[in-house]
């Protein structure tokens, strides 16, 4: 496999719009950890006009919520969980300039759409590699939402985070493409 | 009859013990599993994928750091012996067990207290805890923590007797390929065929408490296993769902005698990590 191609965060459009799904990438910078109820949060601060607590604008959320640290530690296990319980609310903020997305499994239609639309990435990390993602993990701050927990928004520098564009800002998705090429079924999907 | 006093002391500081090591140390079964698909992995970036996968298993266990963030909701099957006598409450005692293992070991607390409402319970518990009485004097506790993930991809379905064999095996491969990355393949999946509506839920939840390369001790299921596993192998979904030749380790079935108007199903879908501890007490 070709080694990774490195990517220092945050994007601009012309580095979103150069991804390919299939890209296998690392990445570097700083990125913003925020799951279910977060995000309905900030949707629901987006609906009411207010401010959001962090500025999405060219930023990258990782669909992560973490196992507590040990004392000393920076973050416990570090996964993604799965992105298609986000498709609600991730137009909206790529609305409004999200530009990078990390999690694992396909996105939907609307968000597709979105991330053409407004130049916009998703990146597949490894699920259920919690242990080995958290060593790439070398800061970690809640930021926002700490009574959330698990579920805070919190602020991540990351260093060699490794991840595949799963799905690109010009409709290319590595979930159909790659499944159709190793595909050996006879019957009709 | 003789009883055997068992105090629920000794059940909590048990559980306790497999919560935290059922999500630092994955089991050598499935390890090796991982380790064998990767040599027949069609695709590069699968077996990639799958190294990342023995990478974090070997830094989790050294560590001391669970091997994912979700580590679970606990289910508990507690095998009882009908001559044991618990001294105290055994559902109480559990519970506990799950509090301290959570607190204790730095594990992720993911449960929310109502469905709706969703306000983190804050210590993991409740627990889902299966009682079953069986002959002997020990009691088997066996420690399930199941991710969330792959739980959100697993379904129940009531076919038609005339659908048969054949109708349960494409229900279960559709359901794997529709699940696509969804669950963090390659997966385990357990299958429960049988009882009610809830029963086959429960057995196909129960077969994932199997070591992976395990087989029904009934050959005709056995068969069906293997065949399952053949076929959604095939599907092409690979490691993350990103393509390959890996999307199964394993299929296990439980089967339950059931009502002559039915045949229920359930497909219950475990991720790669598929951690389960057991202890005898």
């Amino acid at each position: 496999m070709s080694e990774p191609v490195r990517i220092d965060l945050p994007l601009d459009d012309d580095r979103v719009r150069s991804l390919k799904a299939g890209d296998v990438v690392s990445l570097w910078g700083v990125i913003y950890s925020a799951r279910d109820a977060a995000h309905k949060r900030l949707v629901d601060l987006l609906d009411k006009g207010e401010p959001l607590p962090v500025d999405v604008a060219g930023q990258t959320i990782y669909y992560m919520g973490p196992s507590p640290a040990r004392p000393g530690g920076v973050i416990g296990a570090a996964g993604p969980t799965t992105s298609y319980r986000m498709d609600p609310y991730a137009p909206r903020l790529i609305a409004v300039g999200l530009k990078g997305m990390i999690g694992k499994g396909e996105r939907g239609a609307e968000v597709v759409e979105a991330m053409k639309s407004y130049g916009a990435v998703y990146f597949a990390a490894t699920g259920g590699a919690g242990a080995l993602i958290s060593r790439a993990i070398k800061g970690a701050e809640v930021v926002a939402f700490p009574e959330l927990g698990p579920e805070a928004i919190r602020r991540l520098v990351v260093e060699d985070l490794p991840a595949i564009v799963a799905q690109d800002a010009h409709g290319g998705n590595l979930f159909i493409d790659g499944v159709a090429k190793y595909r050996r079924d006879e019957a009709e999907a | 009859m003789s009883k055997r006093n068992i105090p629920a002391a000794e059940i909590t500081a048990a559980v306790k013990r497999l919560a935290i090591e059922s999500n630092y140390f994955l089991g050598e079964d499935v390890i090796a599993a991982i380790s064998e698909f990767k040599e027949l992995e069609a695709s590069p970036a699968a077996r990639a994928l799958l190294d990342q996968l023995l990478d974090n298993a070997g830094i989790a266990a050294e560590g001391q750091v669970p091997l994912c963030q979700d580590t679970g909701f606990a289910v508990v099957f507690a095998d009882i012996g009908a001559e044991v006598c618990i001294e105290g409450n055994l559902q109480a005692a559990i519970e506990e067990g799950v509090r301290q293992g959570y607190q204790e070991g730095y594990l992720r607390k993911s449960i929310v207290r109502d469905p709706l409402r969703r306000e983190n319970t804050g210590d993991n518990t409740p627990p889902i805890v299966w009682i079953e009485v069986v002959p002997g004097d020990k009691l088997t506790l066996y420690f399930e923590p199941k991710g969330g993930g792959s739980e959100n991809m697993s379904r129940v379905t009531v076919l038609k007797p005339a659908d048969g064999r054949g109708g349960v095996i494409d229900f279960v491969v559709d359901r794997i390929r529709q699940s696509g990355g969804n669950p963090c393949p390659p997966v385990v999946v357990g299958v429960g065929i049988g009882g009610t509506f809830d029963k086959c839920a429960q057995i196909a939840k129960r077969a994932l408490l199997r070591d992976i390369g395990t087989r029904n001790p009934d050959p005709y299921y056995a068969e069906m296993e293997l065949e399952i596993l053949d076929r959604v192998n095939k599907l092409g979904v690979g490691p993350m769902g990103l393509g390959g030749s890996t999307t199964a380790l394993d299929v296990f079935i439980q089967a339950y005698p059931c009502h002559i108007a039915s045949l229920p199903c359930a497909v219950n879908v475990q991720c790669h990590s598929a951690r389960h501890k057991k202890a005898v007490l």
